[in-house]
C-alpha cells in the first residue's frame, strides 16, 4: 500500500500544475499517469493560450464577456471571472518557467488573434503551444522532486463514508494492483475523445477519469456539449489549429467563396468553433462542399510566414496530405475535438464528493459552457490546475490519514480477473468502434430527437456487449488489450452521460444545435444538465438541472 | 491495400523471456501509416501486441520503433514510404534500451539522461514584473531545440550509445543547448564546464550523424552538441582530450596541409599525460606489427602552401 497526502490522477498540465503547487508548499504528493508525462494529450493543444495582459491595456473583463459570449452563455461568469483575471499571471509565470513564448519587436510577449474575440491576446509557441508548455512543467516537475507513479492505471476510486480516500491502481510494467491512500485526490485526466469516431484527440482520451467520479457519485455537467473543431484533415481527422486563421487563413466552398462573409460577417473565419463548423456543414450539406470538405487557405500569407509561424501545421499537412499548404490549399471539415462538459465543480476544482478535485478537460468548472473559445483550453490546465491543489491543500488540513483497509483492492483483483477469464468473446476494438460512430452519428455538429435516440438505442445495444469482449492476452507485462477493455467501459459511462445530457436538454446552443429545435430558451434551459450514475433506475442514470451563474453579462443574442 | 509486416516479438513472462519474429499481413488505405497499420493488427489479429501509441499525429513522441533497421516515429512513416513496391516491413523496437515487451522499451534510460543534464531554466533573478525581455530571435533560435518531443529516437540509433551506455545521448545534449542558449538562464558557465568535463559529456559524440538522419523533429542533436563545443571553448574550457583534439586536428591541417595522426594521438592524450599515453603504447605497437602505424615524422602536402592560405582567409574573416 502507498500513502500521499494529496494524489493527482493525470501527468498532463492540469495534473503537472497542480504537483508543482502542491510540491511548492512541501506537502506530499504524487502524481498517477497511464502514459509518461510528456506523453499526454495537452501536447496537442498547437495554437496558444490566452491572457489578458492588463499591463499592455488590454481588460480581463473583455476576455471574460468573449469566453462567455462564446460559450452561449451557458459559462458560470464568476468562474469565468476568475479565469480571466489570473490569466495574465499564469502566462507571465509559465514564461518564468522558461517557455519559448513567441515575441514582439520590444521584446516582450508577442500575441496572435485568435476564434471568437476581436483582441489579439493569444500566446504561442509557434504551433506547438501545448507541447511547449508541456515540456517546460514537466521541466519544474523535476527541478521540484515531484513524484510520478508512470504508467500506472487508475481503475477505482476508494471512497469510505462518501469520501474520497484514495484509488486502486493497476502497474502497466508489472501488472500488479495496488493501493494508493491520500487524504485529497485530484481529477486531472483530461477528456473523453475516443467516445466519437473521428475524433482529433489521442487514442489516449478514453474519459477515465470521468467515468471515476462519475461512478463514485460526482454528477458529469454538460456532457451534451461537444465541440467540433472547423478544420480537420480529411480522413484522418488530424487537428489543424485554429492559428492558421488565427494568422490569416480563408475558408472557401467549392466556388472559391469565403462562405464565413454568409454566416459571420463581422468575425468571418475567427467567429466561435461552433458557428463555423456548423456554416462549413451547411456548404457541404448544400453541395458546396469538395469531396465532403471545405478548403483552407493559407497561400497568400507565403511560405516564410507559414514555416515561421505555423511549421508544425506545414509539417502535418506535408505528412499526412502530401500537400504543401503554401502551394495548396487543405481539405478539412469538422471534426469531434473537445469536451466542454465534465465532471462538475466549483471555482476552486471541488466536487460535490469530499476529498475529490478536478481540473483541465476532464472538469467543468464551468468555464465553457457551450462552446470553448480556441486558446482558453491550455489557461484553464492551468489556472484552475493550480487552484484545485490550493484548495485540496487547505481541505487535507483538517483531515486524518485514510484507514488501512485493503477491501477495495481485493474487489478490484476479483473484477480484473474475472475479465481476463472470460471465454473468447467480441473484440474490443469494434465494440468501440459501434459505439463511436454511434456517437459521432447522433451527436454531431446537427443533431435532433430522433438522431439522439439512436444514439441512445446504439448506445443501449453496445452495452449489453461490454461485458462479452474477451481479453485474449493474459499475460502481466503490458497488457493493453486488458487495458483497452477497462477503457471501452469508462468510454461507455461518458457516452451514457452524454447521451442523457444531449437528451435533456430542449432547445439548442452553442455546440448542443437541434434542427427541431433551433432557438436558444433561456427562459427554460439558462441552466446546466446534470447526469448521476444510478443503478437503481431504469435508464442507470438519474438528471437534474442547475442555475447558471450570472454575474454582469445578461444573456444577448449572440452574432459574430 | 494489403501490408505485409515482420515484428520483433518479445514475451519478458517467458522464464528469461523469448524472443521471436512474427509475420502478419492487414488490409488497409492506401495512405495509411505504418502506425496505422500496427493498430490494426493490435485490434484484429493479434491483441497481446504490445506497442506506444498516442496522438497519431507526430507530437507526443510515443511512437518510437525501428522500422526496416532505422528508429521512426511510425505514426508519421507512410506505407508507402517504407514499402513502395509492397515490400513486407520489418518492425523492430527502438535500440539502446531495454525491452519490456515486443515494441514497447523501458523510458528510464532516456529520462537518466535528461535529468543529468538539470533540464530547467536556472535564472539568476526574476524581473520585478512581467516577463523577461529578451528578442524574439534568441527566443525563436530555441525553438530548433524545444520541438524534441522526447520520443527517443535518437537514443536508439545513437552509434557511441551502442558501445558506451554512460554518454549522455543526443537529446539530453540538445536539451542542454537549449538552456546554454537561453538568455535567460545564469548558470551556462556551469553548464559548459560540466557538459566539458564529465565523463560521457560533449566529446564523447563521434559526429557520425546518425542523430540528425533519424530525428523526426528537425532538432539535429548533433549539430547542437558541435554548437557547444564551440561554446564550451568559447567560455574557456581548454582541459579536455577534446578540445587538445580539435587544437591538434587544427595545427597540423594547417602546418602541413594533412593530418599528422601520431601527433594527434600525443596531443589528445595530453604530452605530460604519461598514464594517457602509456594506455597509447600497446595499439601503437599493434599499428606497427600490422604495417599502419602513421609516419613519425610528419610529411607535408604537396599543396600545403595553399591550406595555409585558405586557414588565413577564414581566420582572417573571422577577426
Amino acid at each position: 500500500m502507498y500513502e500521499h497526502d494529496v494524489l493527482i490522477i493525470g501527468g498532463g498540465l492540469a495534473g503537472l500544475r497542480a504537483g508543482i503547487e502542491v510540491t511548492r508548499h512541501g506537502v506530499d504528493v504524487a502524481v498517477i499517469s497511464k502514459v509518461h508525462p510528456v506523453r499526454s494529450h495537452s501536447n496537442a493543444a498547437q495554437g496558444g493560450i490566452n491572457a489578458p495582459l492588463t499591463d499592455r491595456g488590454d481588460e480581463w473583463e473583455g476576455h471574460a464577456y468573449d469566453t462567455i459570449k462564446g460559450s452561449d452563455f451557458l459559462a458560470d461568469q464568476d468562474a469565468v471571472e476568475i479565469m480571466s483575471s489570473e490569466a495574465g499571471d499564469a502566462v507571465i509565470e509559465l514564461e518564468r518557467m522558461g517557455v519559448i513564448f513567441s515575441r514582439g519587436e520590444d521584446g516582450r510577449l508577442g500575441t496572435r488573434a485568435f476564434g471568437g474575440q476581436k483582441v489579439a491576446r493569444t500566446f504561442f509557441v509557434g504551433a506547438i503551444t501545448g507541447s511547449a508548455l508541456l515540456h517546460v512543467l514537466y521541466e519544474q516537475s523535476i527541478k521540484l522532486g515531484l513524484g510520478v507513479y508512470e504508467e500506472w492505471f487508475v481503475t477505482k476510486l476508494i471512497m469510505e463514508d462518501g469520501v474520497c480516500r484514495g484509488v486502486v491502481a493497476y502497474d502497466i510494467k508489472s501488472g500488479k494492483l495496488h493501493t494508493i491512500k491520500a487524504k485529497a485526490v485530484i481529477m486531472a485526466s483530461g477528456g473523453s475523445g475516443r467516445v466519437f469516431e473521428p475524433s482529433t484527440n489521442a487514442l489516449i482520451c478514453t474519459g477515465d477519469g470521468l467515468a471515476l467520479a462519475y461512478r463514485a457519485g460526482a454528477p458529469l455537467m454538460d456532457m451534451e456539449m461537444i465541440q467540433y473543431h472547423p478544420t480537420t484533415l480529411a480522413r484522418t481527422g488530424i487537428l489543424l489549429s485554429e492559428a492558421a486563421r488565427g494568422e490569416g487563413a480563408y475558408l472557401l466552398n467549392s466556388k472559391g467563396e469565403r462562405f464565413m462573409e454568409k454566416y459571420a460577417p463581422d468575425y468571418m473565419e475567427l467567429a466561435s468553433r461552433d458557428v463555423v463548423s456548423r456554416s462549413e456543414q451547411i456548404e457541404i450539406d448544400e453541395g458546396r462542399g469538395i469531396d465532403g470538405n471545405v478548403h483552407l487557405d493559407l497561400r497568400h500569407l507565403g511560405r516564410d510566414y507559414i514555416e515561421q509561424r505555423l511549421g508544425y501545421l506545414e509539417e502535418v499537412s506535408q505528412e499526412f496530405l502530401g500537400i504543401s499548404m503554401a502551394e495548396e490549399p487543405v481539405p478539412v471539415r469538422p471534426g469531434m475535438h473537445y469536451i466542454m462538459g465534465g465532471i462538475k465543480t466549483d471555482y476552486n476544482g471541488a466536487t460535490i464528493v469530499p476529498g475529490l478535485y478536478a481540473a483541465g478537460e476532464c472538469a467543468n468548472v464551468s468555464v465553457h459552457g457551450a462552446n470553448r473559445l480556441g486558446a482558453n483550453s491550455l489557461l484553464d490546465t492551468v489556472v484552475f490546475g493550480r487552484r484545485s491543489a490550493i484548495h485540496a491543500l487547505e481541505y487535507i488540513k483538517s483531515v486524518e490519514s485514510a484507514s488501512k483497509s485493503e477491501v477495495d483492492l481485493k474487489s478490484e483483483q476479483v473484477r480484473l480477473q474475472s475479465i481476463l477469464d472470460r471465454p473468447k468473446g467480441e473484440s474490443i476494438a469494434k465494440v468501440r468502434e459501434d459505439m463511436a460512430v454511434g456517437m459521432t452519428k447522433g451527436i454531431g455538429v446537427w443533431r435532433d430527437q430522433s438522431s439522439m435516440e439512436g444514439a441512445l438505442e446504439n448506445l443501449n445495444n453496445v452495452k449489453t456487449r461490454v461485458p462479452n469482449v474477451s481479453v485474449e492476452d493474459k499475460g502481466k507485462v503490458f497488457n493493453t488489450n486488458l487495458l483497452s477493455a477497462l477503457e471501452l467501459e469508462f468510454m461507455v459511462d461518458n457516452a451514457e452521460a452524454i447521451v442523457h445530457g444531449a437528451l435533456m436538454r430542449k432547445e439548442s446552443r452553442g455546440a448542443h444545435f437541434r434542427t427541431d429545435m433551433p432557438e436558444r430558451d433561456d427562459e427554460n434551459w439558462l441552466k446546466h444538465t446534470l447526469v448521476y450514475k444510478d443503478d437503481n433506475s431504469n435508464t442507470g442514470v438519474r438528471t437534474e438541472t442547475s442555475p447558471v451563474k450570472i454575474t454582469q453579462w445578461e444573456p444577448v443574442k449572440r452574432v459574430y | 491495400m494489403i501490408v505485409d509486416l515482420k515484428i520483433k516479438r518479445f514475451d519478458p513472462s517467458d522464464s528469461g523471456g523469448k524472443t521471436w519474429w512474427q509475420e502478419y499481413s492487414v488490409d488497409i488505405h492506401k495512405d495509411s501509416t505504418v502506425l496505422d497499420a500496427l493498430i490494426q493488427v493490435r485490434e484484429y489479429e493479434d491483441t497481446s501486441l504490445a506497442l506506444r501509441c498516442a496522438c497519431r499525429a507526430s507530437i507526443c513522441g510515443s511512437c518510437g520503433m525501428r522500422v526496416n533497421g532505422n528508429a521512426k516515429l511510425v505514426c508519421k512513416t507512410r506505407v508507402v514510404e517504407v514499402a513502395p513496391d509492397g515490400e513486407q516491413i520489418i518492425v523492430e523496437p527502438m535500440g539502446n534500451q531495454h525491452v519490456v515487451k515486443d515494441l514497447v522499451i523501458s523510458l528510464d534510460t532516456f529520462f537518466d539522461q535528461i535529468k543529468r543534464i538539470k533540464p530547467y531554466v536556472q535564472p539568476d533573478e526574476s524581473p520585478e514584473s512581467g516577463e523577461y525581455i529578451a528578442s524574439n530571435e534568441s527566443m525563436e533560435n530555441l525553438l530548433t531545440s524545444m520541438n524534441c518531443i522526447m520520443c527517443g529516437v535518437c537514443v536508439s540509433d545513437c552509434t557511441v550509445l551502442e558501445v558506451d551506455s554512460n554518454f549522455i545521448g543526443p537529446a539530453a545534449l540538445a536539451k542542454a543547448w537549449r538552456f546554454v542558449e537561453d538568455p535567460r538562464d545564469s548558470k551556462k558557465e556551469s553548464r559548459l564546464s560540466e557538459l566539458n568535463n564529465e565523463d560521457g559529456g560533449i566529446w564523447d559524440c563521434t559526429r557520425c550523424m546518425k542523430c540528425v538522419e533519424v530525428c523526426p523533429k528537425g532538432v539535429s542533436p548533433m549539430d547542437r552538441i558541435m554548437e557547444l563545443r564551440e561554446s564550451a571553448i568559447e567560455s574557456g574550457n581548454k582541459n579536455t582530450p577534446g578540445y587538445h583534439h580539435t587544437e591538434s586536428f587544427y595545427n597540423s591541417v594547417k602546418k602541413h596541409g594533412r593530418l599528422d595522426e601520431t601527433r594527434l594521438a600525443v596531443d589528445s592524450a595530453g604530452i605530460t599525460n604519461v598514464t594517457r599515453l602509456l594506455d597509447l603504447a600497446p595499439v601503437g605497437m599493434k599499428a606497427m606489427i600490422k604495417g599502419k602505424l602513421p609516419p613519425i615524422l610528419p610529411h607535408k602536402s604537396e599543396d600545403h602552401k595553399n591550406v595555409k592560405k585558405l586557414y588565413n582567409k577564414v581566420e582572417g574573416e573571422e577577426k
